[in-house]
């Protein structure tokens, strides 16, 4: 129990703070810590980002691999996300295959990525019913200072923004690179919000120490457009109905100042 | 897939492919204690979906530094058998499996009193026997259902229901066949006497609006779900008539 009680005592300070909508590192109960983004980072990716919200490092690579498509889809290209927590991220990582929160991480990032449809996916076929381009996108985890949902989450969209795809063509039967490099088809741009539910109180952008202590998280994420592609409560509190709804209409606020961001990180790029 | 071939899931007079209405849940058929080895159990038939739920503890966690000092922890397993879908499934459990198992998890600990059973486990297994859609939240039904079997004290059932956007039009209670060709997928868990949403998952699109209206539906549609689990605890236990005071 002992692990428990600085959190507990913690969590009775963070509570109070809040009434008067303060938080222990100054911030207003919505706002970001500071966001960086830097991109192509990485030469031999394909695409390659690191990401910052505060303190929290993410980087995520994009590597093109060429395979098969899946039976009931045949003629779309394959995204995937996977996620690496490093050890030196946290005295909490242990090395070996991810974990159910590494799993759930992976799966969340990819949702919010996947039903965006942010990848025009037919063009990512070279043969059709034969051979298609599955784009590997992977998010390591080097320092965890919390809401690493969100920084995965920018890291990898960022990754895929400034990617470029490989050309193939068809010599015979094989398939063969060009050498040439083509545009990403990329058709959106989502960005994904979480916010921590403590007391009655939601917070924007949860720092680690108000992870420790959090009832549930909530995360959603919105195409441009406003409109919401992914959502996931985590955790084990709940929420109550008045505050999921309050939840999304913040979150929904705040996807344009990521995005924003988002769009500023890929014109440095440019 | 080429949408010509698609036949259409929804009438024009608002009728689903299965015949129910936009509102309408499947037949939902839960039981308890239909198993000899566990502590608590529970069966459900939600439409062709087909889960088995077996619960045990609280008992000794294994292994024992996994023990919590000051509450019970819990563990749930979802695993789905490989004859349950189309095509066989490898029986190791997936990314999707071991998701499913966390959210499961967190979405029945806050009905559970964790804090009466210190350093012990309750480990839910979920074994699903045929998946037609909505399997985690038939899973998470059921399993609140096998944790009342074990005589678990718990602050209320825990409900669960989806809603989806087919055709442009919102439905509650997805089976397979709309989920697959729908445009998204919304399920929600809930405690209805707290209020308490304990799980809540959406993939697809859907407008802001869309999404308090699923809001809307998937309350109501959890509460129908509690009846339905209420009417199968009442029917496996016997109401012992109070003794008569005038003997």
């Amino acid at each position: 129990m002992s692990e428990r009680i600085v959190p507990l005592v913690r969590k009775k300070q963070i509570i109070e703070l809040s009434d008067s909508g303060k938080r222990t590192d100054g911030r207003s109960l919505t706002d970001y810590r500071k966001i960086t983004i830097q991109t192509g980072v990485i030469e031999k990716a394909d695409g390659s980002s690191i990401a910052m919200i505060g303190d929290t490092r993410v980087a995520a690579g994009v590597k093109f691999e060429i395979g098969d498509p899946f039976p009931d889809i045949p003629n779309e290209g394959v995204m995937q996300v996977g996620a690496e927590f490093v050890p030196f991220a946290s005295p909490d990582f242990e090395p070996g295959k991810p974990d159910e929160v590494a799993v759930e991480l992976a799966r969340v990032v990819d949702r919010g990525l996947r039903e965006s449809k942010m990848i025009d996916t037919s063009k990512l076929c070279i043969v059709p019913g034969k051979k298609v381009w599955i784009v590997h996108v992977d998010v390591y985890i080097l320092d965890h200072c919390g809401n690493l949902i969100d920084t995965a989450a920018l890291a990898a969209l960022t990754a895929l923004l400034t990617s470029t795809m490989p050309e193939a063509c068809l010599e015979g039967d094989e398939v063969k690179l060009t050498g040439k490099r083509l545009p990403m088809p990329i058709c959106d741009l989502p960005v994904n919000v979480t916010l921590a539910k403590i007391g009655d109180k939601m917070f924007v952008d949860p720092s680690f120490e108000e992870e420790e202590v959090l009832d549930c998280r909530i995360s959603v994420a919105f195409k441009e457009n406003g409109m919401l592609c992914a959502m996931q409560k985590g955790e084990s509190g709940y929420l109550t109905v008045e505050e999921v709804l309050r939840a999304v209409e913040i979150a929904k606020d705040k996807s344009q100042e990521l995005r924003k961001k988002v769009t500023e990180a890929i014109n440095v790029a440019k | 897939m080429d949408k010509s071939t698609v036949t259409k899931l929804i009438s024009d007079d608002g009728i689903r492919c299965d015949g129910r209405k936009v509102d309408e849940i499947r037949p939902i058929k839960f039981q308890l204690g239909v198993l000899k080895n566990t502590d608590g159990s529970a069966y459900v038939e939600w439409g062709r979906t087909k889960i088995l739920v077996g619960v045990m503890g609280p008992r000794e966690s294994h292994p024992k530094h996994l023990a919590l000092a000051d509450r019970a922890r819990i563990d749930a397993f979802y695993r789905m058998a490989s004859f349950s879908v189309e095509e066989w499934k490898s029986p190791a459990p997936s990314r999707r499996e071991v998701e499913l198992s966390k959210v499961i998890r967190e979405a029945l600990q806050p009905a559970v009193f964790v804090e009466y059973f210190p350093r012990t486990s309750i480990d839910i297994f979920i074994e699903v026997l045929q998946a037609d859609g909505s399997t985690r939240c038939a899973s998470i039904s059921a399993a609140s259902l096998a944790l009342v079997d074990a005589g678990i004290p718990m602050r209320d059932l825990v409900s669960s229901i989806a809603v989806g956007k087919v055709e442009g039009k919102l439905v509650l209670d997805v089976q397979d066949k709309e989920d697959k060709a729908g445009e998204s997928d919304m399920p929600m868990a809930y405690m209805p006497t707290k209020n308490a949403v304990t799980l809540l998952q959406m993939d697809g699109q859907i407008t802001y609006e869309e999404f308090q209206q699923s809001m809307e539906m998937l309350k109501k549609g959890c509460l129908e779900v509690y009846k339905k689990q209420r009417e199968a605890i009442e029917s496996h236990f016997k109401v012992v008539e109070p003794a008569s005071e005038e003997a």
